[in-house]
């Protein structure tokens, strides 16, 4: 199945500048090995060996997903992940 | 604490914060001690109410800001919140806009002094806040007074005339390093152009994230952002490049250990000046380390469960 992941700026440069992306899989975790597998260092900045970086909020829909079941959260068809950095600057 | 009692004006009691002496993290830098100012008591909760007053009385000084405009800028909170502070107390209008993800905190606070709030795209981070304001003040411009914090000369200037000359008062010729971290860089350029002038050279180190992507709020990685127009690399002497977890355990550390709730930009420039501190020690110097406390933590709670739905 495939997924719309939304990239922040911070992380396009790894992504070829784009904005969305397509993964697939059934589950978070799933996309973001499939988004490792085809955008080198994306996996890394996102997970660590605890799960979701402390600083990174991964929405499904408008829902973060420390609120459903984190990684495992499953994804469904005309679902959209975001990844939400924190607030730079001022 | 060094505040006069009796104030005419909230305004007033901004900036003359107190120097705090941070005893607890010395025992691992003998020889060399250890400061910081404590801009969390700033009466809007931090270090950008020095910049939000100093742009408000320098704009109405020079007749741009009148009381038919709004003041509107980007921002990522805690000058938002500054801002609503001293427009309600001089009696102007202000609009904000902030990247949608800031936290839940910081829009309740601004809203309630009765500031107008527009969301910019939280994939976009500040510098498209940044972007968004300048197109809402494009397309109505007689409308709005735009100070642009990035680029504004009254920001800086509040630490030149502030932060600075307190520091210099309070430690005096004592002091061998300053050490802030990067937002707009108005307290880094501002508080070390006014040590420049000290008889003695002070060692200015700048902090920023050490990765694009990070978790300290409010502070800039400088190298993937809009570079602020306000800074100065020549003032630099150094900068450290802080992890997301170092400046997070450090924030968690100095509430446990001292009491200090603080934002993570805080523990950021506090991890970063007892590294400084623990080199010196290490070879045997002395010295007197000051950094900059930016503000509280209780800024970032996270939503609790049944206000997790964010406003996109």
């Amino acid at each position: 199945m495939s997924i719309v992941v939304r990239i922040p700026t911070q992380l396009r440069t790894l992504t070829q500048n784009q904005e969305e992306v397509t993964a697939s899989g059934d589950t978070v975790r799933a996309l973001v090995d499939d988004l490792g597998g085809r955008f080198p260092g994306l996996r890394e900045r996102i997970v660590d060996d605890k799960g979701i970086r402390r600083f990174i909020n991964v929405f499904l829909n408008d829902e973060d997903v420390r609120f459903l079941d984190k990684l495992d959260t499953a994804v469904k068809a005309g679902d959209v992940v975001s990844l939400i950095p924190a607030v730079a600057g001022g | 604490m060094l505040r006069p009692r009796r104030l005419d004006s909230i305004l007033d009691a901004v900036g003359n914060t107190p120097l705090l002496r941070l005893r607890t993290l010395e025992r691992e830098t003998p020889g060399v001690s250890l400061y910081a100012k404590v801009e969390f008591a700033n009466p809007g909760g931090s270090v950008k109410d020095r910049a939000a007053r100093q742009i408000f009385l320098d704009a109405i000084a020079r007749g741009e800001l009148t009381r038919d405009k709004i003041l509107i800028d980007s921002t990522s909170g805690n000058t938002g919140v500054a801002y609503s502070m001293v427009g309600a107390a001089l009696g102007y209008r202000v609009a904000l806009v902030m990247p949608s993800n800031v936290s839940q905190a910081r829009k309740d606070i601004t809203r309630a002094y009765g500031t107008e709030l527009i969301f910019s795209n939280p994939l976009e981070g500040s510098d498209g806040a940044i972007r968004h304001v300048r197109e809402v003040v494009a397309d109505d411009p007689d409308r709005f007074y735009y100070p642009d914090q990035y680029s504004n000369l009254s920001n800086p200037r509040a630490h030149y005339l502030g932060t600075g000359v307190e520091i210099l008062r309070d430690v005096g010729d004592r002091i061998t390093h300053f050490v802030a971290g990067l937002g707009t860089t108005g307290t880094f350029v501002g508080t070390t152009r006014r040590l420049r002038e000290h008889h003695r050279r002070v060692r200015c180190v700048a902090v920023e994230p050490a990765e694009q992507l990070h978790g300290l709020e409010g502070l800039k990685h400088l190298a993937s952002s809009l570079v602020p127009p306000i800074y100065d690399p020549s003032l630099v002497d150094e900068t450290r490049f802080v992890s997301t977890d170092d400046g997070w355990d450090m924030t968690d550390r100095l509430t446990a250990e001292d009491g200090l709730f603080l934002g993570h930009s805080a523990g950021a420039n506090v991890f970063a000046a007892l590294s400084i501190g623990r080199e010196l020690a290490a070879r045997g110097e002395t010295g007197c380390i000051v950094t900059v406390l930016c503000d509280r933590g209780d800024r970032y709670f996270a939503p609790m469960r049944w206000e997790k739905r964010y406003l996109w």
